[in-house]
């Protein structure tokens, strides 16, 4: 393993890795009633292997013994499973603070008033059209409703700040002052995370990642909206267009990020689960303490990044050549740049007809998915620097 | 008194929604009501930190870790900021007694 420095930057000493992840996601099943077309993590149908209330309540207590903050709850739609409830209340007895995602459908008036009691949850709901005839054709018909009302559900019951989770596309793009105002109305925060080429996002995000000149103008909106809006470090490729973004700057994968998926499996970052990003898994592999702190991916993974043909970009120390995922699943070289690079350095390769993405190596989906229509900063005072939990990539 | 002198004074310790956890480099501490997390990047402010119990000043426990008095200024200021951001407290009797 590379040798830690000691003093440096946050930066600096989170490429080395952490005891404990910052911000683990966790997948409790691949089940979900709707079937949206950018789906990460290809869910649908629940596997037969998922983990048992027990073995997931196993889970829990490491992650209380490691002292793991925050767990992303995600799927699939993790209130779709019988113990959602129970593992919720479990992981808050727990004290390990819990956000879910959500598609809003098991948001009741009761629930909400349940979710609004306690300090350690915090609920996101997906929405990716402002409007239903933007937001229904990608994730399904009367979700745009189902959001919206379970956003009011929580509204009502006075839980303070949801997040109102937009993955931003070509086809909503122009619609994030709307989403804005959908959050602001309802106590809200909007939260604008990046289309990656995961799971079923590989098949449409060349119809549905922003254009060139969509990057720009989010990128513009960005700064402009600064810290108002959550963005999980997203967009930190957009940091190469001049000014830094607030976050990070940072690919946290295996470093302060990582995924555990419904069977236990454990990946470097939610949006890498395929097999070259595996560490392990928690029942075969000795726990999740182990497969975080000894796995050989997650070692290889803690050493400073090599820039490759980024190194002599002007722009390498804002951008670091963006996003791990993106670049593996859309066949690039892991240390050359971004799909979406701002300069333009990977159209090239992106043209390229030889080019060869990386076939699946998970799919729950359950064989009709909608087809869109058209288509994670340092302050060295005394060592101590404040981190909004926002400011992690991939804290989906 | 100066309000530098008045934070010395202080007993402080941890928030109750405060967590700390130790890392190679120093420690996270995570807040549960306002979501932040903050990197203490020196060992010794980790020490200082978790010696805060509510019942000693902070000018105690800076002594009671050996931080050199030259130094105080600058705890001062951390603690202040940490203050600041609710990740300490001023203890309450009840938190401190039992
Ligand atoms: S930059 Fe990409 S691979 Fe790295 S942590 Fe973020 S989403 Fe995951
Ligand atoms: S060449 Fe690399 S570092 Fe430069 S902007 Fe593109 S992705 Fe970022």
């Amino acid at each position: 393993m590379a040798e830690r420095p000691t003093g440096g930057t946050l930066i600096q000493q989170f490429e080395y890795g952490l005891d404990a992840p910052i911000c683990l996601t966790w997948e409790l099943t691949y089940a979900c009633n709707l079937s949206c077309a950018h789906c990460l993590s290809s869910s649908g149908k629940r596997d037969p292997r998922e983990l048992t209330t027990a073995q997931a309540e196993a889970v829990i207590d490491e992650l209380q013994a490691m002292k793991v903050f925050y767990v992303n709850i995600g799927g699939g739609e993790p209130t779709i499973r019988p113990d959602f409830w129970h593992l919720l209340d479990y992981a808050v007895e727990h004290q390990v603070g819990v956000k879910f995602s959500t598609n809003g459908s098991q948001i009741t008036p009761e629930r909400a008033a349940r979710i609004a009691a306690t300090d350690y949850v915090d609920v996101q709901v997906s929405l990716d059209g402002a409007t239903a005839e933007v937001n229904d054709p990608l994730r399904g018909v009367g979700s745009y409703a189902t959001a919206i009302r379970a956003l009011d559900n929580l509204f009502e019951a006075g839980f303070k700040d949801a997040k109102v989770s937009v993955v931003v596309t070509r086809q909503n793009v122009h619609q994030l002052d709307d989403f804005k105002r959908i959050a602001s109305e309802r106590g809200a925060t909007l939260r604008l995370t990046r289309l990656r080429p995961s799971g079923r996002g590989v098949d449409v995000w060349d119809e549905m990642h922003p254009t060139a000149e969509q990057q720009r103008d989010l990128y513009n909106w960005l700064l402009r909206e600064g810290e108002k809006v959550l963005t999980g470090d997203s967009f930190f490729h957009l940091a190469a267009f001049g000014e830094p973004l607030p976050g990070l700057n940072l690919c946290g994968a295996g470093r302060v990020v990582c995924l555990i998926d419904p069977i236990g499996d454990v990946y470097a970052c939610p949006f890498a689960i395929h097999d070259r990003f595996k560490a392990g898994n928690i029942l075969d592999d000795g726990g999740f303490a182990t497969v975080w702190r000894e796995s050989e991916l997650f070692t290889e993974l803690r050493s400073p990044q090599s820039g490759g043909a980024c190194t002599s970009c002007s722009a390498f120390d804002a951008c670091r050549g963006g996003c791990l995922a993106a670049k593996f699943f859309t066949g690039l070289p892991l240390d050359g740049p971004d799909p979406e690079c701002v300069k333009g350095h990977s159209d090239l390769a992106l043209m390229d007809p030889d080019r060869l993405a990386p076939a699946a190596s998970q799919d729950h989906s359950r064989g009709s998915v909608h087809k869109p229509v058209s288509a994670c900063d340092e302050n060295p005072l005394s060592g101590l620097t404040f981190i909004p939990l926002e400011a992690l990539s991939a804290s989906r | 008194m100066t309000d530098h002198a008045s934070i010395l004074d202080e007993r402080l310790m941890l928030s109750p929604s405060v967590s700390l956890r130790p890392e190679p480099f120093g420690a996270l501490a995570y807040h549960f009501g306002n979501r932040r997390l903050t990197f203490l990047k020196r060992p010794e402010l980790v020490e200082v930190v978790s010696a805060l119990d509510g019942r000693r000043t902070v000018r105690e426990v800076l002594e009671g870790c050996g931080i050199p008095e030259g130094q105080w200024s600058a705890y001062d200021a951390t603690i202040e900021r940490l203050r600041g951001a609710d990740m300490l407290q001023v203890a309450t009797l009840a938190a401190v007694s039992g």
